[in-house]
């Protein structure tokens, strides 16, 4: 028993510790195109004979799936968006009968109807190939103990990094989302080694944690799977150093798969893209101008293996851009920067494109200890005025009131230098900011236009 | 020769004030003195209290930012120019006062000035050396809470 502990509560290093189940990260490259190609073709075939919104798009182009000949003629092939799901709720876009189906997943959904996603045996079995390199690309093994913070239910979250962590033989500990206080006790008492959840709810957790007489730092956790929702290189930092865990950027969309399109390797230097499960493109957002490698866009992917519901070249709407660049881990597979912005993220203000990552770094260019924000939109006599509120913490307060103003002026400064517009500050009381034990909501806009 | 002076940033808003009073009288924390500044958005609150030490985790406990600081207690002689004479010393000393504000003992009806300097430790030097000892937190407490 005791045994089993110190292997899990080994330090983590850089040690390349080969998971058979990680070869097709290694691929080399002729032979990852020559795959992708085939699957691409495949897949084009598959949604052309079953999804008619995709025949009707394809004839309008008057293109066929044999005009795929090459990996770039994927962009002769329509885009597929979130709209497009949408309209065709809850079944339209499924290529495979209901009897082949084994699991509907769908989005939150804040807005009217949610989206809804399936998945075939066989695309179970991807989802949970792709999350168990995911998993030992973080340096994870058998005998780690995982906490699943992430929601289970229909949000892929959850159940993608269960059947993740079950294939790579660790321990699932199955809490799901919030009650921080139980989430604290368990990591504690169950000796957690990894936890997967959101990088703000983490924070969240190792700011509570003196609270409940928990010190993270003395935890044998030493690993965090952080994903869906975009965060900063500076975030990471701060938890790493907080909490003395190696943080991981892991990307997924439930439309595309769920968690586990693409994942962090030790060097910790932006997600590799499952590239033989997963096509990328990066397009110029207006244009849908396919752009090249290192330039920045949109993300545009294509499931290369998923049976149910394929999907052709779907605007993800995250910012970011691919490299090619070597990757000091040995993966033969694309990188994306980390995704920090999201195009429907981004508000006008003033004329101004802001996204509420520029807001982050600005705070965090004043003091490393101004996690908490919000960003609130109003129009005063036809203008538009964007205020931040911050939360006051112990490291930043003073007692007189020239220090506190000082803090805010320094703020105001930096988010103008930083985002070019300019924001009234406001610090607030702690834990004044909802917390969300999901997704972290920045931005509220209280424009009526 | 110094006392804790606990502050706590609030929010300009309606009952702000309250919640943290609520908290200590809940916990049946007895507050010494208080003075409040404030601006068009947020405010801090400075409080003397003998029980300072729990008086924090109380209010922090209710999610207040709460800083510790130190403070001089001057009983001020009660004839013309008892102030100046303080601030003279201080202003030889190269000091500066960032904050004062004053209360009285009520039992021997006299005037005490709390004195937020920005190096305390020197303040008390150089007060002392003017024959101006402050008081000590026993002192205070014991003169007040009796």
């Amino acid at each position: 028993m005791k045994s089993v502990s110190q292997t899990a509560a080994k330090p983590f290093t850089k040690a390349r510790e080969f998971h058979p189940v990680s070869s097709p990260d290694f691929l080399p490259v002729r032979q990852l195109r020559a795959l992708q190609l085939e699957r691409l073709r495949y897949i084009v075939q598959r949604a052309y004979d079953n999804v008619s919104l995709f025949q009707e798009r394809m004839k309008e182009r008057k293109a066929t799936p044999r005009d795929i000949r090459k990996l770039d003629d994927i962009a002769k092939l329509p885009f597929t968006t979130k709209a497009d799901l949408r309209d065709t709720y809850p079944f339209g876009l499924f290529a495979s009968p209901m009897n082949e189906i084994v699991r509907l997943h769908a989005s939150s959904g804040t807005t009217g109807k949610p989206i809804v996603v399936a998945y075939t045996q066989e695309d179970v079995n991807v989802w949970t190939n792709v999350m168990h390199r995911s998993l030992a690309a973080a340096g994870l093994h058998e005998g780690d103990i995982i906490q699943n913070a992430y929601g289970y239910g229909l949000f892929t979250g959850g159940l993608g990094a269960h059947y993740g962590a079950e294939a790579l033989g660790a321990t699932v500990i199955p809490i799901s989302g919030g009650n921080t206080q139980r989430q604290l006790m368990i990591m504690k008492d169950f000796g957690a080694t990894a936890i997967c959840c959101t990088p703000s709810y983490f924070l969240h957790l190792i700011d509570q944690a003196p609270e409940y007489g928990v010190d993270v730092r003395q935890l044998p956790l030493r690993v965090g799977i952080f994903g869906a929702e975009p965060w900063t290189e500076s975030m990471r930092k701060r938890i790493e150093a907080d909490s003395g865990i190696k943080a991981f950027d892991i990307y997924g969309l439930s439309e595309i798969v769920g968690p586990g399109v693409a994942m962090e390797c030790a060097c910790q230097c932006g997600p590799h893209i499952f590239e033989d499960y997963f096509y990328p493109e990066i397009v110029d957002p207006k244009t849908g101008k396919v752009l090249e490698d290192e330039e920045e866009g949109e993300l545009v992917l294509t499931t290369l293996g998923k049976k149910a519901m394929p999907m052709i070249r779907y605007r993800t709407r995250d910012i970011t851009s691919l490299t090619s660049e070597k990757c000091e881990c040995g993966r033969t597979l694309r990188r994306i920067k980390r995704i920090s912005r999201r195009s429907d993220d981004m508000f006008i203000i003033r004329g101004v494109n802001v996204f509420p990552s520029q807001v982050e770094t600005a705070l965090l260019r004043v003091e490393e200890a101004l996690p908490h924000y919000q960003i609130i939109l109003t129009r005063e006599r036809d203008l538009d005025v964007m205020e931040v509120q911050v939360e006051v913490t112990p490291e930043v307060f003073g007692d007189t009131v020239g220090a506190l103003e000082q803090l805010q002026a320094k703020i105001s400064k930096s988010i103008e230098t930083v985002v070019g517009v300019r924001a009234t500050v406001r610090l607030v009381q702690p834990r004044t900011i909802q917390r969300s034990e999901g997704k972290a909501k920045r931005v509220i806009d209280q424009r009526k236009l | 020769m110094k006392i804790k002076q606990l502050s706590l940033f609030l929010q300009n808003e309606p009952g702000a004030l309250s919640r943290p009073v609520k908290a200590l009288a809940r916990a049946k924390l007895n507050i010494l003195t208080l003075s409040l500044a404030d601006t068009q958005h947020f405010g801090i609150l400075r409080l003397i209290l003998r029980e300072w030490e729990k008086a924090k985790k109380v209010l922090e406990k209710e999610g207040f930012v709460v800083k510790v600081t130190d403070m001089l207690a001057l009983e001020v002689p009660d004839k013309p120019g008892g102030l100046a004479s303080i601030l003279a010393t201080a202003e030889k000393a190269g000091l500066n006062v960032e904050y004062m504000y004053g209360f009285t003992m009520r039992k021997e009806n006299k005037a005490v000035l709390a004195l937020r300097f920005d190096d305390p430790d020197r303040a008390v030097q150089a007060l002392q050396k003017k024959g101006m000892t402050p008081l000590m937190s026993t002192e205070v407490f014991g003169r007040l809470e009796k």
